[in-house]
């Protein structure tokens, strides 16, 4: 390796089309959590970042997966802007709650992962196998989560051979679990649930599944102290993106700015 | 055990460089040229599978010519080289010089240690992302090479009577039919071929893209934009 200016390896010890594979043979003290490895379990939480409540629904053409802005820090607002919704790639998305930081680094992680496949093997991998590998993401970080650092995403995208969208939950040790309408996870979410729980019904509009995943953040938020809701003065409001047939789009400020305002005029954020 | 005959290194060089060159004087060849909007990459490729040209990281993209198994190798290597520096440090300090350079050592290193040098050529190029921002050409050959190009460059084969064609063709700020039809007429014109859209693989670095420049252009496109103009 160290005469080898590019990364060569030999016939048994290949990654294959692997970033994560790589990174683990190449430079191990990237992957998220392996610096950690050292650290004994602390009796006191780690006082860090947590991001908290993220929603994922499907409607007739797709699904959509939408977050609120907050993440705190023990009792203390530690980010009013975090954006928890990220672009896996062209058709999903994953967004995190939890420990923000190795969230962050495993999204990081996770699309690095799915660009290094379409690269190397000249076409994307299938929306199963880009849950799968989420899910063993997961599971490595599950040391780190012993320790207090537990990241639980939700994943979604649009699965081009069944033409539909589609969407995944995850428990700390990598469990992946299919939800067939909608999935929601993080400090509000047994809030944000409820609500969707009550409106939802199958081949639902955008707009309305949009309007409904806001309506559930905002309850989420009305609850959970964790969950911040629109914040009209600074313009802050939740993280929407959509992913259809022609992949994903996140929505401009402007028009969840538009619909949340709706929503806190129409009465139904005052239930 | 017998004493094995010397050979000067001047002839053991000019032996490999002959092999290599022999290897690749045998391979269809392929055209990088700048044009209005980026660089566009025409090669000649009747296989639909194995392709010669590649996206390895944003604004960057990989060509290679003659073996296809070395040539692949070397995409792979270049594109782990690429996603490891952009993971740990940022998109943007990944850089089509420094993958120059790592492609010119390794190829380096094979032609003076190996039993055989490989029988390549290959081409990073990287489109400037803003106005004023300049395109960059590394042609690297079979022994570490390195020649930083502009305007267009020709590997493979015939690369001589194609370069001579384009020559006398090529001018700046073409659009990207005629980048397309330009290099399709040059890879044809050493024996005055016209080459159909289904020999040919075509792909753009279009700097007014996102975040991902590179776009392979399907064959339906090729054809139409060979009959335009």
């Amino acid at each position: 390796m160290i005469d080898q200016p590019l990364p060569t390896f030999a016939p048994g010890t290949d990654p294959g089309p692997s970033f994560f594979e790589l990174l683990r043979r190449t430079s191990p003290d990237a992957l998220p959590g392996a610096s950690l490895s050292g650290v004994g379990g602390s009796a006191a939480p780690l006082e860090i970042p947590h991001g908290t409540t993220i929603v994922c629904l499907k409607y007739a053409d797709g699904v959509i997966m939408a977050g609120d802005r907050r993440a705190t820090e023990g009792y203390t607002i530690a980010s009013r802007r975090i954006d928890k919704v990220s672009q896996a790639d062209h058709w999903s998305a994953m967004a995190i709650a939890g420990a923000a930081g190795p969230g962050m680094e495993m999204v990081r992680l996770l699309q690095t992962e799915l660009e290094h496949y379409e690269k190397t093997e000249g076409v994307p991998l299938s929306l199963e196998g880009k849950a799968n590998k989420l899910s063993q993401m997961i599971r490595a970080n599950l040391p780190a989560a012993m320790q207090g650092l537990v990241v639980v995403p939700l994943f979604c995208g649009y699965d081009l051979r069944k033409a539909e969208g589609r969407l995944f939950k995850y428990d700390v040790t990598g469990g992946k679990y299919e939800e067939a309408d909608f999935a929601s996870t993080g400090s509000g979410s047994v809030h944000a649930r409820n609500w969707i729980k009550a409106g939802f019904r199958a081949g639902m509009s955008r707009d309305e599944v949009v309007d409904l995943a806001l309506l559930a953040l905002f309850q989420a938020a009305d609850e959970d102290s964790a969950t911040g809701g629109p914040d009209l003065v600074r313009r802050i409001f939740p993280t929407v993106a959509v992913i259809d047939r022609d992949g994903y789009v996140k929505l401009v400020d402007d028009d969840v700015e538009r619909r949340s305002i709706e929503l806190l005029q129409s009465g139904r954020s005052a239930l | 055990m017998s004493m094995p005959f010397y050979v000067s290194p001047e002839q053991v060089m000019k032996d490999r460089a002959d092999y290599a060159r022999k290897g690749i004087a045998r391979g269809r060849s392929l055209v990088a040229m700048e044009y209005a909007d980026g660089i566009a990459l025409v090669a000649e490729n009747p296989s639909g599978t194995l392709h010669k040209l590649s996206e390895v990281y944003d604004r960057i993209g990989f060509a290679g010519v003659e073996k296809y198994n070395e040539y692949e190798m070397l995409k792979i290597a270049g594109i782990r080289h690429a996603d490891v520096r952009g993971y740990s440090y940022s998109r943007e300090d990944v850089t089509a010089r420094a993958l120059a350079n790592g492609y010119a050592q390794t190829l380096g290193q094979v032609f003076t240690h190996e039993m055989k040098p490989y029988e390549v050529e290959i081409l990073v190029a990287q489109v400037g992302e803003h106005d004023g921002e300049p395109n960059e050409m590394f042609h690297i050959l079979y022994d570490g090479t390195v020649m930083d190009e502009h305007g267009f460059t020709v590997l493979g084969g015939q690369a001589e009577a194609i370069t001579d064609s384009l020559k006398a063709d090529y001018t700046e700020g073409l659009d990207v039919g005629a980048a397309i039809r330009l290099g399709a007429k040059a890879l044809g014109s050493p024996d005055d071929r016209q080459i159909a859209a289904d020999q040919l693989e075509v792909a753009v670095l279009d700097r007014n893209r996102t975040r991902r420049k590179f776009r392979r252009i399907e064959d339906g496109e090729v054809t139409s934009l060979l009959s335009g103009g």
